[in-house]
């Protein structure tokens, strides 16, 4: 297999952009990218497009040829495919880029996400985030998406992992990193009282515990490592990716407080890349709610079970501590338009890795991770990037 | 939810059916063709099994922020329930204070209406679950 690098990476403004259609945010994030790789366009031999549910918030599916369409690409009949995962849509996008490269299929591919969410309501909204969870025996029986994190955040506390506090403690954190993104949907720190007495949406989760209704996308540039310097000078090789399922809803688990898919495909990932989770300096993880970052902590084994609260408490997850972690604000801050969010990370990572994240720099990062998960832990995604 | 898709599902809703693998003797719920356990050794061996219908909340939450259907009962609870089977089961917790429960406490299933259907008013029922009393 060859070894690939992203050589452009774009991103908009996440947040409610209520003069922007879904084509205008998702051209906007690829030709960025695009630019950013000095390609001229007819490079390009394919396209992956992350995105949830385009059909129920626009009510457009074939998002795939749309993209290629308004990005003028219909012209050169470039192949382009959606690819859906829910909330790791646009993770999974990424990773088949990297595999149709990687096998030689292809040699210039964007990788996009976008998704458009503030066309409908927000209860429309969230009533569509509910199917990324088992439509027929969940959200059928009462449970919303932010329910099923609230009861595992329950039984995590319950079990002594964490407390309220440490949990609510992730979303001042990722506000933190937010206030120094100027793409992010929130760019202001909040205190943790702030966090606990906004309003409850599912006990013990209050809004701040949770991730925006967001608009916005991001893409990425990937092409041969051996071609890489032929279009930019500061490429980022991709080390290793990884992906498993587990079941649909979350009560078919023997423990609901941990995603064995985030387990499993962090190994793979490792394991191709050939390093440890010592070695990554710092990590873009799937904080859909607060009380999933903590999983995420110590399903990728950055902390034993029921240490990564006291982890984030005590600022060793900050861009200045041990282990930094959504240097960008996360889903929290940073904003989840759900297809794009997975290629977000990429780009927040490929930004470090090159030392072009401004004040959110973390200092000689050379090894770089990303996060992603659909639904509550039933697709998890894991992609390593290293500096060259 | 269309009335075909939902009445597919009413052995399942109204009676706990699940299956029970004669290959490792392991409940699953709702009805799975194939035990994940077994895989191949379990094809034509998943027998229909009725769940007791008792358990201990696993986890719950009362959710204050619903989609437009099930507004009208907000603020409501809903459990990840352990059945004495060893299964879990999601659904609504009812006929209790809400700041009266915990994890851990014992409930049993009871058939409620859980929606409707449009402007026809077409009723579903199925379970949830409520304090047991024993
Ligand atoms: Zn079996």
């Amino acid at each position: 297999m060859r070894e690939v690098a992203v050589i452009g990476i774009g991103v908009t403004q996440f947040g409610e952009l209520w003069d922007h259609s879904f084509r205008q945010v998702g051209i906007q994030a690829g030709l960025e990218a695009v630019y950013d790789a000095n390609l001229s366009g007819s490079e390009i031999d394919a396209m992956y497009i992350g995105n949830m549910s385009s059909g129920r918030f626009i009510d457009q599916h074939h998002i795939g040829a749309l993209i290629a369409d308004y990005s003028g690409m219909a012209s050169h009949n470039v192949p382009s495919t959606r690819i859906e995962a829910a909330g790791a849509s646009g993770s999974l996008a990424f990773r088949q880029g990297v595999m149709a490269v990687a096998s030689g299929m292809h040699d210039v591919v964007v990788v996009g996400g976008a998704e458009k969410m503030t066309d409908v309501s927000d209860d429309q909204s969230n009533f569509i985030l509910n199917s990324a969870a088992d439509q027929q025996w969940e959200s059928m029986m009462g449970a919303t998406f932010a329910s099923l994190h609230a009861m595992i955040a329950r039984r995590y506390m319950h079990e002594g992992y964490a407390t309220r506090e440490q949990i609510a403690s992730v979303a001042v954190k990722n506000h933190l990193h937010g206030a120094m993104n100027p793409k992010a949907q929130f760019q202001r720190a909040i205190k943790l009282d702030a966090v606990l007495r906004s309003p409850i949406v599912a006990d013990p989760l209050t809004m701040f515990d949770c991730s925006p209704i967001s608009d916005g996308a991001a893409a990425v540039v990937l092409c041969p490592l051996e071609k890489a310097y032929e279009y930019t000078d500061n490429p980022v090789k991709v080390l290793g990716t990884g992906q498993a399922s587990d079941t649909l809803a979350l009560y078919q688990r023997d423990d609901i407080c941990s995603f064995n898919a985030t387990k499993v495909a962090t190994r793979m990932a490792l394991e191709i890349a050939d390093v440890t989770i010592n070695d990554i300096d710092l990590v873009e993880v799937h904080d859909d709610y607060t009380i999933s970052e903590l999983l995420a902590l110590e399903d990728m084994g950055f902390f034993p079970r029921g240490k990564a609260g006291e982890a984030v408490e005590s600022g060793e997850t900050e861009i200045t501590g041990s282990i930094p972690v959504n240097t960008s604000g996360g889903l929290k801050a940073r904003g989840n338009p759900i297809g794009a969010t997975g290629v977000a990370q990429i780009v927040e990572i490929v930004a470090q890795l090159r030392g072009d994240a401004d004040k959110r720099q973390v200092k000689d990062a050379s090894v770089g991770m990303a996060q992603s998960i659909g639904g509550t832990g039933s697709t998890a995604v894991i992609s390593i990037l290293g500096a060259i | 939810m269309t009335v075909a898709r939902f009445w597919r599902d009413i052995p399942s809703r109204y009676n706990l059916y699940g299956t029970r693998c004669d290959s490792c003797d392991k409940v699953y719920f709702p009805v799975r063709h194939i035990c994940p356990g077994c895989r191949r050794s379990s094809i034509g061996r998943m027998q229909r099994h009725r769940l007791s219908g008792k358990g201990r909340v696993h986890s719950f939450s009362v959710v204050h922020d619903a989609p437009p259907h099930m507004s009208s009962l907000k603020p409501y609870a809903v459990a990840i329930v352990e059945m004495d089977e060893g299964v879990k089961v999601t659904g609504q917790l009812v006929d209790v204070d809400i700041g009266e429960i915990d994890i851990g406490m014992g409930v049993e299933a009871v058939l409620r209406k859980i929606g409707e259907e449009g402007q026809d008013g077409i009723i579903h029922y199925g379970f949830k679950f409520a304090p047991r009393l024993d």
